[in-house]
């Protein structure tokens, strides 16, 4: 199987559907003559032109509208943001318009269009630079919020959801870009909803998605070398969540840390813990810890900036309080 | 002898035709007359806003419509509504919040919408649906179609980022949109000046290379014609156009709102109902002989009990299924592409 970077299998993803059907379009900042801010959309001019590859002014909010409007009629949109943070410019559409069309028109008027660019913090951006909004736009019924960890996941699930009838939320790993790994050829499609053990494990679940997978994957490197078997379970998705896979999996080790980059507060993984002390309280022999970003705006500074972060040691040591092995 | 004959034909259809927008007009008065009964009542609930005073901008901009065109508009919308041909009923029982409504009263009276008709929406945001409008006339082009995409707004909207983003794109891609600002001086209770530093709406298409039209929104025939230019453009080559209309609103902002409140004066209210665009229109018909006080009545029957029957079917008709609550969030299960 190739091996090819998390970007490259996006483009790859973008360039089949586009060649597969033609209501689908990409439009956003640099997305054309620039080749993208971070060249996931590189060649993709050429290859379908500016009818298809639409650059934009610097207007998220009129731009993600203009996309929901066209797919209200039947086009099929990829909106891209430079980075969700510059989409916060951008959320009366995404909650107002296109979460919302369904339901108000009494299941008339559908919204298949996804919005994606790169989420979270990469390195020294500061504080308007490194956010994580998963949380909030998981928060919204009418929308769907994925994000992937794997170059080829990045392409299933891109896929998927480029095919799905409802507005999709894409988030993609700034620091995942360059990543490589293995990507099936062609029709590779991930489903929405679904989660995926990344690492089979006995003594406690590591949950997470995105940046923190690979976190979590080290830290089970850690732990096995003091004798724990941590199994990873990947979300893949935020909304809808993928329950079975985390039930199932808690159940099995009876403990259980989630890890996400965000903040704390009312985080992705808030709902997930509260989903499994409701749905399987008997199961468990730990509390479920959080790993989370730090509650506050991401400094500059390396040394705090590295503070505030997530990191495999902060999971091991997660790891190690509910197995009450420190 | 042909020619004349063909003429008085044409002539024939022609007034046919002036008298059925008076109708549409009688029947968007009578409606929303109604309407502002049954919120009294207690039988609408929520946000009612009503477009007495406006019926002609309606009207006029969608008797120049094609039934494949696209239509967004505010929260202020039953108007556009039945002139778009949505039958009283379904919009009616939409405000009472029933099954049989368009939305099956899930959407209530800001956010109707009849996609056959290509109706997409009341939407409840200011100046939030101009994207959206935006968006469609970039699809039409896209499918190289010539169908057009029409966006209604108050000018209170125009002061929002989401006007001129989604006027500037429509001006890159000269797209076949309509910005059709209905300006009744208002928003909510803040005047114009009080709220726009330039009085002109229209020349602001200036800064984004449109077209532009100011309209006097109480005369039908002034409206028609303005927007059977506008759809001119629109249609091949695509070009936008953004149309002032201006026009008054004869009744509160809302339901909660009285008539003239504390930010216009009854003297203000009780001139510019003067220009009734609905009597306006009577008059021009009748002096044309088109129209005789015998039709006149006739049609005012009619149309009122066009309202009863919209407004019974609404009142006996079923509330949504308990069910009802949980559907329509997503699309059902299976579909996509």
């Amino acid at each position: 199987m190739p091996v090819i970077t998390y970007r490259d299998a996006l483009n790859q993803a973008l360039r089949e559907e586009m060649a597969r059907d033609q209501d689908v379009f990409l439009m956003g900042e640099e997305v054309g003559v620039y080749q993208g801010a971070y060249k996931v959309s590189r060649g993709l001019l050429e290859e379908f032109g500016p009818n298809r590859i639409v650059d934009t002014p610097i207007t998220e909010l009129g731009f993600a509208g203009v996309g929901v409007g066209a797919a209200m009629v039947g086009l099929r949109p990829v909106i891209e943001f430079m980075t969700w943070n510059f989409a916060l410019l951008a959320i009366d559409q995404v909650i107002n318009s296109a979460a919302k069309m369904r339901y108000m028109s009494g299941g008339q008027v559908g919204v298949p269009i996804v919005f994606r660019g790169p989420a979270g913090a990469a390195l020294q951006l500061a504080a308007q630079h490194s956010q994580c909004f998963e949380a909030m736009y998981a928060h919204i019924p009418g929308l769907k919020v994925v994000m992937p960890a794997t170059p080829a996941d990045a392409k299933g699930l891109l896929k998927s959801a480029i095919r799905d009838d409802d507005p999709i939320v894409f988030m993609e790993g700034e620091m995942l870009y360059n990543v490589k790994g293995e990507v099936p050829e062609g029709e590779h499609l991930v489903p929405i909803g679904k989660a995926e053990v990344k690492r089979a494990g006995e003594h406690v679940t590591l949950l997470c998605y995105s940046k923190t997978v690979a976190q979590c994957l080290k830290a089970a490197e850690l732990l096995e070398t003091e004798g724990v078997s941590a199994e990873v379970v990947d979300l893949r998705t935020i909304r809808p969540l993928d329950l079975e896979a985390i039930l199932t999996s808690v159940s099995k080790t009876h403990r259980a840390v989630m890890a996400e980059e965000g903040w704390n507060f009312a985080g992705a993984g808030a709902q997930v813990v509260d989903e499994i002390q409701r749905n399987i309280f008997d199961e468990l022999d730990a509390p479920v810890l959080r790993v989370t970003g730090a509650d506050v705006p991401m400094p500059y500074n390396k040394h705090l900036e590295k503070a505030a972060k997530v990191s495999p040691e902060k999971i091991v040591a997660a790891a190690k309080r509910v197995l009450y092995l420190d | 002898m042909a020619t004349t004959k063909s003429a008085r034909k044409t002539d024939t259809r022609t007034a046919e035709k002036y008298r059925a927008y008076l109708r549409q007009m009688l029947l968007i008065r009578h409606f929303e007359e109604k309407a502002g009964e049954a919120y009294s009542l207690g039988k609408i609930g929520g946000f009612c806003h009503l477009y007495i005073g406006q019926e002609a901008v309606a009207v006029g901009c969608l008797s120049q419509l094609r039934p494949t065109d696209a239509i967004t508009t505010t929260y202020r919308e039953h108007g556009h509504a039945l002139a778009r041909g949505i039958p009283a009923r379904a919009v009616m029982a939409e405000l009472f919040g029933k099954a049989t409504g368009t939305s099956k009263g899930k959407g209530g009276s800001m956010h109707i919408f009849d996609a056959s008709l290509g109706f997409l929406g009341g939407h409840g945001i200011v100046g939030g649906h101009i994207p959206l409008s935006t968006g469609m006339g970039f699809a039409f082009k896209y499918r190289h179609t010539d169908q057009v995409a029409v966006c209604f707004f108050g000018e209170a909207a125009i002061n929002n980022g989401a006007f001129h983003e989604a006027l500037n794109m429509a001006g890159i891609w000269k797209l076949p949109c309509i910005f059709i600002c209905e300006n009744n001086r208002y928003g909510m209770g803040t005047a114009l000046d009080r709220a726009t530093a330039t009085w002109n709406i229209a020349e602001r298409a200036s800064a984004y290379d449109m077209s532009r039209e100011v309209v006097d929104g109480q005369d039908l025939a002034e409206v028609m014609a303005a927007m059977e230019r506008a759809v001119v453009r629109a249609r091949r080559p695509s070009a936008p156009t953004l149309l002032e209309v201006r026009t008054y609103r004869f009744v509160g902002h809302s339901m909660s709102d009285p008539i003239h409140g504390h930010y216009r004066t009854k003297e203000e209210v009780e001139a510019h109902r003067k220009r009734d665009p609905i009597v306006l229109w009577a008059e021009k018909l009748k002096a044309e002989g088109l129209l005789d006080d015998t039709a006149m009545e006739k049609l005012e029957a009619e149309v009122k009990a066009e309202v009863q029957d919209a407004y019974d079917f609404a009142d006996q008709s079923p509330d949504p299924e308990p069910e009802e609550l949980w559907r329509d969030v997503y699309a059902p299960v299976g579909e996509g592409r």
